[in-house]
C-alpha cells in the first residue's frame, strides 16, 4: 500500500509552516531555509529579567567574585606553587622528576584502577537503576531513591568505618568466609574500589533519571508497536536519548573517584606501594614536609578532573548542553 | 482486517476504566472512537495495541486472536497524539525504523521510505531532525511511519489533538482522502465531535469506560440512543420536556396548531446563523429555550428581541 501513488495532494502550505520554527517570522539565508543550522541558544533578546539591567550586573559580578573567591584562585595558586622554584630546583624539570617517582606511579596506578572500576560498576548499576526508577513502579520505590542518595549524604569516613565494620576479614559478617578463601578486601585493593564506588554511587543515577522522565515513554512504545523488541528499543531509542546524561554522569563519577579520600583513609593501609592512593599520597607528602610533591600529585589530579569536564562538554552536542 | 473486541475490562486500582466493551470494527474503513476526556478511549486503543494489558476479555486482530501477543508482534500502526518522534533520528530515518528492525534489504528500505515520504509530503524535509519540523509535519512523519510496516490495522490517539485549528481541519480532510487511497483499517480517537462526523464511516461513542452506540455518523445524529449521545454529538435544547437540536425548532410569526408561544428574550448572530433564546409563556422560571435559524429566515420574519413568537417541531420530527 505504501507504493500507492497519493493523487489528493493537501494543502500543506499552512501546515509546512512551522509555528514554533525558529526560521520562521525571520529573515534566514537560503542555506538555512533547507537546511537549518542545529539550534542554537536563544538569540539575545533582553533577558528573562528584561530591563533590569543594573541587577543582571551585579548578579554577574556577584557570582563570579564568589567562583574566583571560592574555586579559581585557591586551585590556581596550586597550580603556581606546582611549578615554583624549591632551594635551587624548580619548574617544569622538577615537577617531572617528582611524577617520576615510583611512589607516585603506583599511587596514580592504584587511583586510576580504582575508579576505573567505581566508573564501570556505577555505569552499569547506575543504568539499571534508573531504568527501574523510571520505568517500573513497585512498592519500595520512593524508598529505594532515597537510598540512592544516601553516599553522597553519609560522610565519606562513616562509609569508609561502615565498609570495615561490613567486610573486613577479622570482624566482617563474611570475615570467616573471606578468610576460608584468603580474599582480603578491606586493606587491599577490593576495599579501596568498594569505597570508591560507594561514594560516587548516585552521580550516574542523578543524571540519567531527570533525562528518562523527560523523554517519557511514547517513543519507547512507539518502537515497540513498529516490531522492536525490548533489548532493539533499548539500544536504539533509550540508549541514544540518555547517551549524553550518561557520559556526563560516568565524567562526574570519575572525577569524584578520582578525588575520594575519606572513606579511602579508612579502608586502606596507606602506605607507600600499600594502598597508597593519589590523594593519600597528597596527604602522606603533605604531612612528611614533603610539600613540593603533594602539590604536583594536586596538580595532577586537578588537571585529570578538569580535562575529563572540559573534554566531555566540547564534545557533547549543543542541543545537550543545559 | 478487522477489528474484535470482546468483554474487555480495565480498572486502573478501584477505578473502572473500561466496563465490558464489545466492539466489531469493520475491515477497510475510517472508525472514531469518540467521547469526553477520561472516558477510556486511549486506554481501548492502547489495549488493542498491546501497549496495556486488558485485566480480561478477549482482542482478535485480522482474526487472529491477539489477546496475550506483545506489541511488537501486533503489526499495528500506532499514531501517538504528541508525535512520539524519534528525536535522534532524521524523517526517513524514523520512517525506515521498522523496516529496519524487519531487516529488509537496504534497497528496499530506501524505495519503500521515498515513496512514504512522498505519500506525506515530506520529501524535501527528509534529512531533517523532528525538532525542526512543524506539528503536522510532524503528525504526518508519524503516519508514514506507522503505515511503513504494512500494518494490519492503524490506530491514531487523538493525532490532531495538539495542532492548531487549521491545520487540524487540513490534516483531517488529508486523512480522510488517504484513506481513501490506502484502506487500511483505522481506528481513531478524538474528543471532538465535528472531527468525528466529518471524517469517519462509523463511530463509536465511549463515556465512562462503556459504549453508548456504535453507528454510521448520520444513524447517530439521527437516531441518537440516548440523551448523552443526542447531548454530545451536537446541541441540544429543552422543549416541552424533550431533549431536540436548537435547529430542529421552527418559528412562527402567527399562532400554528402545535406551536407554543414564547417572547425572544436574547438574539445572537454568529456567521450565517441567529442564536435565538426564547422564553415559553407560562414558564418563565425554567429555561429558555435555544433555537436557530439561518439569518435569512431571521430577517424574512423579522425576528428582533422582545417579539412574541411560535414555537414548533419541525414537520419530520413530529
Ligand atoms: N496508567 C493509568 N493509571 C491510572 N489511571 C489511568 C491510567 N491511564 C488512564 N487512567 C485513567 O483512566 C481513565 C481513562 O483514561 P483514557 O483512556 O486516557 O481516557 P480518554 O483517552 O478517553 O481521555 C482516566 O480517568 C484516566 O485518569
Ligand atoms: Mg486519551
Amino acid at each position: 500500500m505504501a507504493e500507492t501513488d497519493l493523487s489528493p495532494a493537501p494543502r500543506t502550505s499552512t501546515a509546512d509552516t512551522a509555528p514554533g520554527n525558529a526560521s520562521a517570522g525571520r529573515p534566514t539565508t537560503a542555506t538555512a531555509a533547507t537546511t537549518p543550522p542545529r539550534r542554537r541558544r536563544a538569540p539575545r533578546t533582553p533577558g528573562r529579567h528584561g530591563g533590569n539591567r543594573p541587577l543582571r550586573v551585579i548578579l554577574r559580578l556577584a557570582v563570579i567574585v564568589y567562583l574566583f573567591f571560592l574555586v579559581v584562585w585557591p586551585v590556581s595558586l596550586v597550580v603556581l606553587r606546582t611549578f615554583a622554584p624549591v632551594g635551587d630546583t624548580g619548574g617544569w624539570d622538577a615537577f617531572v622528576t617528582r611524577i617520576s617517582d615510583p611512589a607516585f606511579l603506583y599511587a596514580f596506578g592504584l587511583t586510576f584502577t580504582a575508579a576505573l572500576w567505581a566508573v564501570g560498576l556505577n555505569a552499569v548499576f547506575g543504568l539499571g537503576i534508573s531504568l527501574l526508577l523510571v520505568r517500573y513502579s513497585f512498592p519500595g520505590r520512593r524508598l529505594l531513591s532515597a537510598l540512592v542518595d544516601l553516599p553522597m549524604s553519609v560522610s565519606p569516613v562513616v562509609v569508609g568505618l561502615a565498609l570495615v565494620l561490613a567486610y573486613s576479614s577479622n570482624q566482617g559478617r563474611f570475615g570467616p568466609l573471606l578468610q576460608s578463601l584468603d580474599w582480603q578486601i578491606v586493606f587491599s585493593t577490593p576495599g579501596i574500589v568498594l569505597a570508591t564506588t560507594f561514594v560516587s554511587l548516585p552521580l550516574v543515577i542523578r543524571e540519567i533519571v531527570p533525562v528518562l522522565e523527560e523523554i517519557g515513554t511514547e517513543q519507547e512504545l512507539a518502537a515497540r508497536s513498529l516490531g522492536a523488541g525490548a533489548v532493539q528499543t533499548f539500544r536504539r531509542i533509550t540508549l541514544p536519548a540518555i547517551k549524553w546524561a550518561l557520559v556526563y554522569g560516568v565524567v562526574l563519577s570519575l572525577a569524584r573517584a578520582l578525588g575520594e579520600f575519606g572513606a579511602v583513609k579508612i579502608v586502606s593501609q596507606g602506605a607507600s606501594f600499600n594502598g597508597e592512593t593519589a590523594t593519600l599520597l597528597v596527604a602522606n607528602r603533605y604531612g612528611n614536609f614533603d610539600e613540593a610533591s603533594a602539590y604536583a600529585a594536586a596538580f595532577l589530579l586537578v588537571l585529570t578532573a578538569i580535562t575529563a569536564l572540559v573534554v566531555v562538554t566540547i564534545l557533547r552536542p549543543k542541543e545537550h548542553r543545559s | 482486517m478487522s477489528i474484535t473486541v470482546s468483554g474487555i475490562n480495565k480498572n486502573f486500582g478501584d477505578f473502572v476504566a473500561l466496563q465490558d466493551i464489545n466492539l466489531e470494527i469493520p475491515s477497510g474503513q475510517l472508525t472514531a472512537l469518540l467521547g469526553p476526556s477520561g472516558g477510556g478511549k486511549s486506554t481501548l486503543l492502547r489495549i488493542i495495541a498491546g501497549l496495556e494489558n486488558a485485566d480480561s476479555g478477549s482482542i482478535t486482530i485480522s482474526g487472529q486472536e491477539a489477546t496475550h501477543l506483545p506489541a511488537q508482534k501486533r503489526n499495528v500502526g500506532f499514531v501517538f497524539q504528541h508525535y512520539a518522534a524519534f528525536k535522534h533520528m532524521s524523517v526517513a530515518k524514523n520512517i525506515a525504523f521498522g523496516l529496519e528492525i524487519r531487516k529488509l534489504p537496504k534497497a528496499r528500505i530506501k524505495e519503500k521510505v521515498d515513496s512514504l515520504l512522498e505519500l506525506v509530503h515530506l520529501t524535501q524535509f527528509a534529512d531533517r531532525l523532528p525538532a525542526q519540523l512543524s506539528g503536522g509535519q510532524r503528525q504526518r512523519m508519524a503516519l508514514a511511519r506507522a503505515l511503513a510496516i504494512e500494518p494490519s490495522v492503524l490506530l491514531l490517539d487523538e493525532p490532531f489533538g495538539a495542532l492548531d485549528a487549521k491545520v487540524r481541519k487540513e490534516l483531517r480532510d488529508w486523512l480522510r482522502r488517504l484513506h481513501d487511497e490506502v484502506h487500511v483499517t483505522t481506528l481513531f480517537v478524538t474528543h471532538d465531535q465535528e472531527e468525528a462526523l466529518e471524517v469517519s464511516d462509523n463511530i463509536v461513542v465511549i463515556n465512562q469506560g462503556r459504549v453508548e452506540q456504535v453507528g454510521t455518523p448520520d444513524e447517530l445524529y439521527d437516531q441518537p440512543a440516548n440523551d448523552f449521545v443526542l447531548g454530545f454529538l451536537g446541541p441540544v435544547t429543552e422543549f416541552q420536556g424533550r431533549l431536540v437540536r436548537p435547529h430542529d425548532l421552527e418559528v412562527f410569526r402567527q399562532e400554528v396548531p402545535g406551536a407554543v408561544a414564547g417572547r425572544i428574550a436574547r438574539s445572537t448572530r454568529v456567521g450565517f446563523e441567529v442564536r435565538l433564546e426564547v422564553e415559553l409563556n407560562g414558564s418563565a422560571d425554567a429555561a429558555p429555550v435555544n433555537v436557530v435559524v439561518t439569518r435569512g429566515e431571521a430577517r424574512a420574519l423579522g425576528l428582533t428581541v422582545g417579539d412574541t413568537v411560535f414555537l414548533g417541531l419541525q414537520a419530520v420530527l413530529v
